[in-house]
This record gives structure tokens, C-alpha cells and sequence, in this order.
């Protein structure tokens, strides 16, 4: 990595993780990770199953106490916020959140909004606003008064990154946002994560498939127990030798015949060719 | 902005408005409006029953003739008066308050523990809150303010014990388990019940009230006891009211909520502290009442969504409506004989949970 000047840290640099160290019931899950990330960046985070990716994102939304290390957001230490303070600026959207099945989608991304609402607060037109800008970007406009329990994986997805957005965040963290989706929405929800990001919010995402990581992210991050292995662009990142050290399995990387993106598949698929 | 304001006052929503919060209703009128209506008649229908053959029209005019500024020239025997005012008036508000503390509570636990069959009866707060008010009964402490003074004291204290032990089983690492809220609920209502039934047996005398705790009744409802009762109920419902929108966000997971800003510890243990007081005190009034909180925020939601905001008021207000109801059908099914009304709310409710269970229109029961 270069050494950015000093102004340049402050004025670009959204996230920052210096040495975290991360245990759970007394299991060592992060041991020692570095990762900045940048206004306007998607990073991807990936790894094999039990890496410490989930719990790099909690960490990130102050909810665990680290060991050691420290986490900044904005240039102010984690610690240093309120809960409604940092819920103004860190979004997240869960692998599997949870909301009642009869809960209607403009109501669940209205709820978006309540870090900025004072206890007895009522929602304002600027807040319903937001909300619906908050769909219209998502793609779920059209489902704003359905319930949940009628929607489909992606649109569920797409209401739940609503949700998120109308926290008007700096900074979005998702866990496997794509995962048991069908390649057409999986496409539709990093689109919509690529414009997020043009727009300015930098978006840390935990991804699973490292070629739909190298075709939509900015940098990837590989996490192996509990460490950074190897940060960088895609292609530098997911080469297959790194991939195959990581992952244990035989892997061929290949380019996508138009966009050079790399594409990983299991050199099996050649072999029995 | 015009379209939006226009939208509005029309009870539509605004194109661009997120969110079912003004959502239309019923004729125009506001859901909490119609709330009113409703347990208004309900009273008034209820002040015109009983022993005393007094005519309906007579009945409510006596009372009516008592605000200032109305004189109604009804001539009627003083006896009448004395009945309508202080033997029927008291016992409908007696009866009103505990409804909509128990429907209130109920909607209150429901929105804390995320489950739809929270309520104080369910739970086992109901039978805690009766437990520490018997022990009150037949403690040698001073009964204090009309023999009533340390009851909803005792009450509170047995229904946050309840509480917090059916809290304690069912946490599993972050969640709470539906199943295991109700079941753990089961076992303490059970076990406190029992403890109460003891102290009944071998408390002699001063343990003859307790039998009124064991199946809710009101024929011991003054006014003394409502005007002890009444700041319990307030506190209890203002703490939990401050949270109404908060537990909109509690709707979600814990993580999202504290994702969203919300102390989440801190804003279960105040509510369920307040619900525990509203229902206790609830409890000391009446005695054990079940299925009013699991039965009437059911309905409103139905009716009116999920919104705590609206839910709240509104589960008190039908949940007083319903109870009124009760406990009029409770003096006139063997009249002149009294049917306790625990028994009537127990038949009404004890089907209806089955068939929430068995039908389960119940988000997020397994």
C-alpha cells in the first residue's frame, strides 16, 4: 500500500481498522486486522467460512468489544460516538435480519429513520421523503405496501438495504447481501451498491463469490483466520495461487472475456473435461 | 406540498409518504376516536344493568345531572343515585381500568419479547402479581389506606419476579424463544398459584379475600381503591407510552435495533418495568384476569396495524371496552348470582388462543 499524505487520510478515508483483535467465548475470531476503506469504495470482504468476515462487520458497528486494536470512523475512535450519532453515520444490513411477516415495506424503511427522531418524534415529510427516495434507489418502490412475508429473497434483500439507506449513511456494511439469490438479482443488488458508492457512501460488503467480488468491488480484502491476507485490486488479489492457499481447493482464475474482471471456477470443471 | 397536506387531512397518504402510519380508517375517523365511541357506549350501556331496576334513561341522567352546568331535573329515589354512583359507576371504571391495563400490559409485553402471546396472564405476571398481593393480604403489616395500601406494592413486586424469571429461561444467547417465553410463563403461573392457593388454605380469616385473586372479580371494587390504584396505573402507562415508537424499532431483531441507535437493555427493562406495574396494579384491583391482553391488541392489530404508537391507546381503550363487556355478561349470566369475571374473559379467551395457535396467524411463532 502507498502512504497517502496526511491530508488525504482525513479528507478520503472513511474506515479504519488498526491491529483488531476479536474474541468470542473466548476464541480468538480476529487476530490483528488492518483494512482501511475509502469514501466512494466498495470493498469486498471474503473468505473462506469461519475467516472472521461477519464478525469484522459487528465489529464495525461497535456492537463487540475488541481485544485489542482500535476502529475509526470518520477519524473519531468507535467508542467516541453515541449509539444515534453512529447509527447517523454506519449502516448495516444482516445476512438473515429479522421483522414481523405483516410489517410493510415502507414502514420497515421508515424505520431508517430513527436515528434522527427524538423519543417522542414524529416522522416529517422530510423523513417520508428520505424513506421513499430510500426505495426508488433500491428498486422497491413499487413494493411499498406489501408485507414482508409476501416479498421474494431479493426484494427482501432490496427492502432491507432500503432500510439501511434511509439511515442516510457515510458508511454501508453488508453481510452477504446476495447470497441464495439468482444471478439476475444478485447483478440488480451490487448495481445498486456501485451507485451507492458513486454517490459518495463507502460500502464495505462481505461477498461469498469472489467472481461476483471481482467484477462489482473496487478492492477486495481476503480474510484467513482472522487475518488480512492479501488487500488490493481484484485482480492482484484473487490470483490463483492465493486463492488456492486460502481456500484449499484447486481453483483456476480466469478473465471475463469483456470486462477482465477475474473469474474464479474450480479446476475440477477442466479437469473432467 | 399542497397535494401532500390535502392528502393528509384526508386521512390518505401522501404519494410521497412511506409508511402506514396514516393509514385511512374506518368513516374518516381516527382510529383512537372510534376507540372512544365504543367504550363510551359500552359504559353507558354497562351503568344501566344491574340488580335495581332503574330505567336506562334515568340512569344516565343521574349521573349526567352531576357535571357542572347540567341540570336535568330528574326526580328519581336517593337510593337510586346512591347505586348508580357509588355501587355501579365505580365498578365500570373499576372494570374499565383493569381492561385497559391488562390489554395495554399485554401489548406492552408483546412488543418487548416480539411475541404475540405475551400477555401478563401468559406470562405468569398475573399470577405473580397474586401471589405478592396475598402475601400483602395476610402480612402483619399495616394494610394501610382503605386495607388496600401495600397490595399493588407486593403485586408489583410478585409480577417482576414472574417476569424476569420467564425472561431469564427463554433468553438464548441474544433471542428470546417464543415457545420457551410461554411455557416458562406456564410453569411460574403455575407454581405461583399454587403458593397462593396455600396461603389461602392455611391463612384463615384475614386470607378470605385471596379467594377474589383466584378468579377475578369486581364486586370489591370503591372508589377507595381506584383513587389508590390510579397513580400506579398512570406511571406505569406514561413510561411505557414514551416508548411507543421505540418499540416499533424492537420489532426487528435486537442487533438492527442497536444497529438503528436504540439502547436496547435499557429500553426492554424500563418498558417492561412499566408494563409490570400497569399489569400488577391491574391485578390488585381485580385478581387474576387472563387473556384480555392476549385478545384485544390481537384484534387491533388486525384492525389497525402495528403501529405502537396507535396500538397502545388503543388496546387500553378496547381493552376497557371489553372487560366492561365481561363483567356485565359476568352479573347477568346467573343473575342474581355473581359468575366471577375471570371465568368469562378464561371462556372467551382460552379458544381464541387455541385457535391462534392453531391457525397461527402469529408472526414469528415456531
Amino acid at each position: 500500500m502507498t502512504a497517502p499524505t496526511a491530508d488525504a487520510v482525513v479528507s478520503t478515508t472513511l474506515l479504519t481498522l488498526n491491529d483488531v483483535h476479536v474474541s468470542l467465548d473466548g476464541v480468538r475470531i480476529l487476530a490483528g486486522v488492518d483494512l482501511t476503506l475509502d469514501r466512494g469504495e466498495t470493498l469486498g470482504l471474503v473468505g473462506p467460512n469461519g475467516a472472521g468476515k461477519t464478525t469484522l462487520l459487528r465489529a464495525a458497528t461497535g456492537l463487540i468489544e475488541l481485544d485489542r486494536g482500535s476502529i475509526e470512523v470518520d477519524g473519531e475512535p468507535l467508542g467516541g460516538f453515541s449509539r444515534l450519532d453512529l447509527a447517523r453515520r454506519v449502516a448495516v444490513v444482516q445476512q438473515l435480519p429479522e421483522a414481523p411477516a405483516s410489517m410493510r415495506v415502507d414502514d420497515l424503511v421508515l424505520l431508517g429513520r430513527n436515528p434522527y427522531l427524538r423519543l417522542l418524534g414524529r416522522e416529517s415529510h422530510h423523513d417520508h421523503a428520505i424513506a421513499h427516495e430510500a426505495m426508488v434507489r433500491t428498486g422497491c418502490g413499487d413494493l411499498a405496501t406489501r408485507t414482508l412475508g409476501t416479498l421474494s429473497g431479493g426484494e427482501r434483500r432490496r427492502a432491507f438495504i432500503a432500510r439501511a439507506l434511509a439511515q442516510e449513511p457515510a458508511l454501508l456494511l453488508l453481510d452477504e447481501p446476495t447470497a441464495n439469490l439468482d444471478p439476475e438479482a444478485q447483478s440488480a443488488i451490487f448495481e445498486t451498491l456501485r451507485e451507492l458508492a458513486a454517490g459518495g457512501v463507502g460500502v464495505l460488503v462481505v461477498v461469498h463469490d469472489l467472481t461476483l467480488a471481482g467484477a462489482y468491488c473496487d478492492r477486495i480484502a481476503l480474510l484467513d483466520g482472522g487475518r488480512v491476507v492479501a488487500a488490493g485490486e481484484p485482480r492482484q488479489v484473487l490470483t490463483a495461487e492465493s486463492v488456492a492457499r486460502v481456500y484449499g481447493a484447486r481453483v483456476t482464475v480466469m478473465q471475463h472475456p469483456e470486462s477482465g474482471a477475474p473469474v474464479v471456477v474450480p479446476a475440477v470443471l477442466e479437469a473432467g473435461r | 406540498m399542497t397535494a401532500e397536506q390535502t392528502a393528509e387531512q384526508e386521512g390518505r397518504a401522501p404519494i410521497a409518504t412511506a409508511g402506514s402510519y396514516a393509514r385511512p380508517s374506518l368513516a374518516g375517523l381516527g382510529p383512537v376516536t372510534i376507540g372512544w365511541v365504543v367504550l363510551m357506549l359500552v359504559a353507558a350501556v354497562a351503568l344501566t344493568q344491574g340488580a335495581a331496576d332503574i330505567p336506562a334513561r334515568t340512569a344516565i341522567g343521574l349521573l349526567l345531572e352531576r357535571l357542572p352546568l347540567v341540570d336535568l331535573n330528574i326526580t328519581a329515589p336517593a337510593s337510586w343515585e346512591r347505586i348508580i354512583v357509588d355501587v355501579r359507576l365505580p365498578r365500570v371504571l373499576a372494570a374499565g381500568a383493569v381492561g385497559a391495563a391488562l390489554s395495554f400490559s399485554g401489548a406492552a409485553y408483546q412488543g418487548v419479547f416480539r411475541n404475540p402471546l405475551a400477555d401478563p396472564f401468559l406470562l405468569g405476571v398475573a399470577a405473580g402479581a397474586g401471589l405478592g398481593a396475598s402475601i400483602a393480604i395476610v402480612s402483619p403489616l399495616d394494610a394501610g389506606t382503605y386495607g388496600f395500601g401495600w397490595v399493588p406494592v407486593f403485586a408489583f413486586a410478585g409480577a417482576s419476579v414472574a417476569v424476569t424469571i420467564a425472561y431469564a429461561v427463554s433468553r438464548v444467547g441474544r433471542a428470546v424463544s417464543n415457545t420457551t417465553l410461554i411455557l416458562a410463563g406456564v410453569a411460574v403461573s403455575s407454581l405461583f398459584g399454587s403458593a397462593t392457593s396455600f396461603i389461602l388454605i392455611t391463612g384463615g380469616e384475614s386470607a378470605r379475600p385471596i379467594l377474589t385473586f383466584l378468579f377475578g372479580s369486581f364486586n370489591t371494587a370503591s372508589w377507595d381503591r381506584l383513587v389508590v390504584a390510579t397513580p400506579y396505573l398512570v406511571t406505569g402507562a406514561v413510561i411505557v407510552a414514551l416508548f411507543g415508537r421505540i418499540l416499533n424499532v424492537l420489532q426487528l431483531d435486537e442487533e438492527q435495533a442497536a444497529q438503528l441507535g436504540v439502547d436496547v437493555t435499557k429500553v426492554k427493562l424500563i418498558v417492561l418495568v412499566g408494563a409490570s406495574l400497569v399489569a400488577a396494579t391491574a391485578v390488585s384491583i381485580a385478581g387474576v384476569i387472563g387473556f384480555v391482553g392476549l385478545i384485544v391488541p390481537h384484534v387491533v392489530r388486525m384492525l389497525f396495524g402495528g403501529d405502537y404508537r396507535r396500538l397502545l391507546p388503543l388496546a387500553a381503550l378496547l381493552g376497557a371496552a371489553f372487560l366492561i363487556t365481561a363483567d356485565v355478561l359476568a352479573r347477568m349470566l346467573l343473575s342474581p348470582q355473581e359468575v366471577p369475571v375471570g371465568i368469562v374473559t378464561a371462556a372467551a379467551g382460552a379458544p381464541f388462543f387455541l385457535y391462534l395457535l392453531r391457525t397461527r396467524r402469529v408472526d414469528g411463532l415456531r
